[in-house]
């Protein structure tokens, strides 16, 4: 089968050219580096299945950093290369370019973002580049498909480049084709540059940071509960209550096969959270409970992703980050990790060197909760006090802080400085934002609800079978002792290995006092990862550190659980 | 004629990069996204405490951390 590379700077809509072409949705953001890995798809041509990939930015073919090497090693086997160039930087874009046609690989010109260069003063002539570069050049607007059956008509015509140019003259080339082909008129500056250099400034650029991260906390908190208020509670209540109930009855009111579908009930009635049934807690949990503030945290991502803001926010952070190991982009997976840690962990892979990614990693398992597990959390804390949420999220940023310190001091290695590319302010492009919302809460419901059901049963056959009762016994010295919970909260902390969500609505039966809720929250955020994240972190890096920092999430977790018991009681 | 560090230029003015004072791997980097002797940049914003430095570069913004960002001359063409 034919190979397609799709090969182009970062950020210049690589991925979205890949989904227009294959069919297959991948994520797209507008900062640099949202491929980590590379995806695969195929397409249809006259001549039979072609294999896409989409291969991560680079800006040269003479790797500069880990990201780049892998795009650099894949271009030696594709059979057609689809060079994808930003038509608002022509200059810069052309460096690669005049690198790949040197390759003998055929190769096509995307001219992309062409509406954004037209917006912008910018006119370039793509006929004369055509014949300069001696390979197909086709303007594209890859977020509205605009030129993608042009672009896909033209591979027929792909060759390898006939430019001339000896290595050391690479940039002047440039500057010639350049003159020859693009005219930049003048023009003001516009709202959304204005905006750029004040989101950049410390002075102004901290408060709008704030403003901007309040303002979505609040939205994600008032669509999360609009949600289940008006739509998922009712629903259940109203709707599927009755249903249970009526099965129950159906069932017997008792026995083992009642006891799993339907769970304990709570006079008659059904408490779907404290019920543990698979059809009643499985069911509610997931879809009533978690999903509705899964959608509203990807919607706030995705719109913070897609406008361009995160990497200005990394700029704001970087001295604060510098002194924790890291530098500001490392913010980019911490924050997808706020939405899932499985992400999150493979979004580090934008950081270089192994000190770097092992701090981010470690962080982010011990302070970094889902929005699964933020989402049960905010349904129990919410009722026992206004001051619960914000305690448990101060408790977790001092600890991010405090033990990033600490590892910067004593993990060995390099932290390097940032550089990065900032994409200009877009106005996000909503069908794009919403398929990535929908990848994003599909695979929430792929990879989520089955484990939550699995979670729910294994309590119902860990408490039937008494082996809760017993670990609680043997482990009361700790939980009761340094942690000062309840020994039945052993529960909890066995299934956090499974499901967060669930473990946190465990604690649900246990009628805690609010500050015992708070320690119990900030202990499971912190003791161990959920097993998808688990993997997911081992993969990334390797069995030895991977020990090194579950030690220091046994150690973290007890310590500030035990100071937080001797300090609330 | 004057030679500035880019991380004592003002905010909002511009030169043009005289030379990069580093080892080879940095000058690559850099001039990767575009930035090499010859190239009129413009300086947008800086952070405080030896933050990372904002750059305007032919039509894209670049964030270069200080170290990076003092190691670049450029001729302000004033003194």
């Amino acid at each position: 089968m034919k190979k397609i590379l799709l090969m182009g700077n970062p950020n210049v809509g690589k991925s979205v050219i890949f989904s227009r072409l294959t069919g297959v949705h991948v994520v797209a953001s507008n900062y640099p580096g949202t491929t980590v890995g590379y995806t695969r798809g195929t397409m249809k041509l006259a001549e039979g299945m072609a294999e896409v990939v989409d291969v991560p930015g680079t800006y040269t073919l003479d790797p500069t950093c880990k990201a780049e090497e892998v795009a650099v090693e894949m271009c030696g086997d594709g059979d057609l290369i689809i060079n994808v160039v930003d038509a608002t930087n022509l200059e810069r874009n052309l460096n690669l370019t005049l690198q790949l046609l040197k390759k003998n690989t055929p190769v096509v010109v995307a001219l992309n973002l062409w509406d954004e260069a037209g917006h912008i003063g910018i006119t370039i002539d793509e006929k004369k580049l055509e014949k300069l570069l001696g390979v197909p050049v086709v303007p594209t607007v890859a977020v509205t498909g605009e030129g993608i059956l042009e672009l896909v008509r033209h591979l027929s015509q792909a060759r390898p480049g006939n430019l001339e140019y000896a290595d050391g003259e690479r940039w002047q080339e440039i500057g010639r084709i350049v003159e020859q082909v693009q005219q930049v008129t003048h023009r003001h500056h516009t709202f959304l540059e204005r905006l750029g250099d004040a989101t950049i400034h410390p002075w102004s650029g901290t408060p709008i940071a704030l403003i901007i991260l309040a303002a979505t906390f609040f939205i994600i908190r008032t669509v999360g509960e609009g949600l289940i208020g008006f739509l998922f509670d009712p629903l259940f209540e109203k709707l599927w209550a009755p249903l249970m109930i009526r099965l129950s009855a159906l069932l017997g009111s008792s026995g083992a096969l009642h006891d799993i579908l339907i769970g304990r009930l709570t006079d008659g009635h059904i408490d779907f959270v404290e019920s543990l049934g698979l059809l009643t807690t499985g069911i509610y949990v997931p879809l009533a409970m978690v999903l509705p503030y899964v959608f509203a945290f990807y919607l706030m991502l995705s719109l913070l992703e897609d406008s361009g803001y995160l990497p200005r926010l990394a700029i704001l952070m970087d001295t604060l980050m510098h002194r924790i190991g890291l530098h500001g982009l490392a913010i980019v997976p911490m924050m997808l990790a706020l939405g899932c840690n499985v992400p999150g962990t493979l979004a580090t892979r934008i950081l270089e060197t192994r000190k770097e990614r092992f701090i981010s990693i470690t962080l982010m398992a011990i302070c970094v909760p889902c929005a699964a597990q933020l989402a049960m959390i905010v349904g129990l804390l919410g009722q026992a006090g206004w001051w619960g949420i914000p305690a448990l999220f101060g408790i977790l940023l001092m600890v991010w802080i405090s033990l990033g310190l600490l590892l910067n001091r004593l993990v060995p290695g390099e932290s390097p400085e940032i550089f990065v590319e900032i994409p200009p302010y877009r106005v996000p492009y909503l069908s794009g934002l919403f398929k990535k919302m929908w990848m994003r809460i599909r695979g929430f419901l792929q990879e989520a609800v089955p484990f939550v059901i699995l979670g729910v049963l294994a309590v119902n056959v860990l408490y039937t079978l008494g082996i809760i009762d017993l670990l609680g016994r043997l482990t009361e010295p700790i939980i009761t002792g340094i942690l000062g919970l309840p020994r039945d909260a052993v529960g909890a902390l066995i299934v956090g290995f499974m499901r967060k969500d669930v473990a946190v609505g465990m604690l649900a039966p246990l009628d805690l006092a609010a500050g015992q809720l708070v320690i119990a929250g900030v202990v499971l955020t912190m003791y161990f990862p959920c097993v998808a994240t688990f993997v997911v972190m081992t993969r990334e890096l390797g069995v030895r550190d991977m020990l090194l920092a579950m030690a220091i999430m046994v150690i973290a977790s007890l310590s500030v659980g035990g100071l937080l018991h001797l300090i609330l009681f | 004629m004057s030679e500035q560090r880019l991380t004592v230029l003002k905010s909002g003015m511009s030169g043009t990069v005289v030379s990069i004072d580093g080892g080879a791997l940095l000058i690559k980097r850099l001039d990767a996204l575009g930035i090499r002797p010859g190239v009129h940049i413009t300086k947008r914003s800086s952070q405080l405490l030896r933050g990372p430095v904002t750059i305007a570069v032919g039509n894209s913004q670049v964030a270069i951390g200080h170290g990076m960002a003092k190691r670049i001359l450029l001729n302000t063409g004033h003194r």
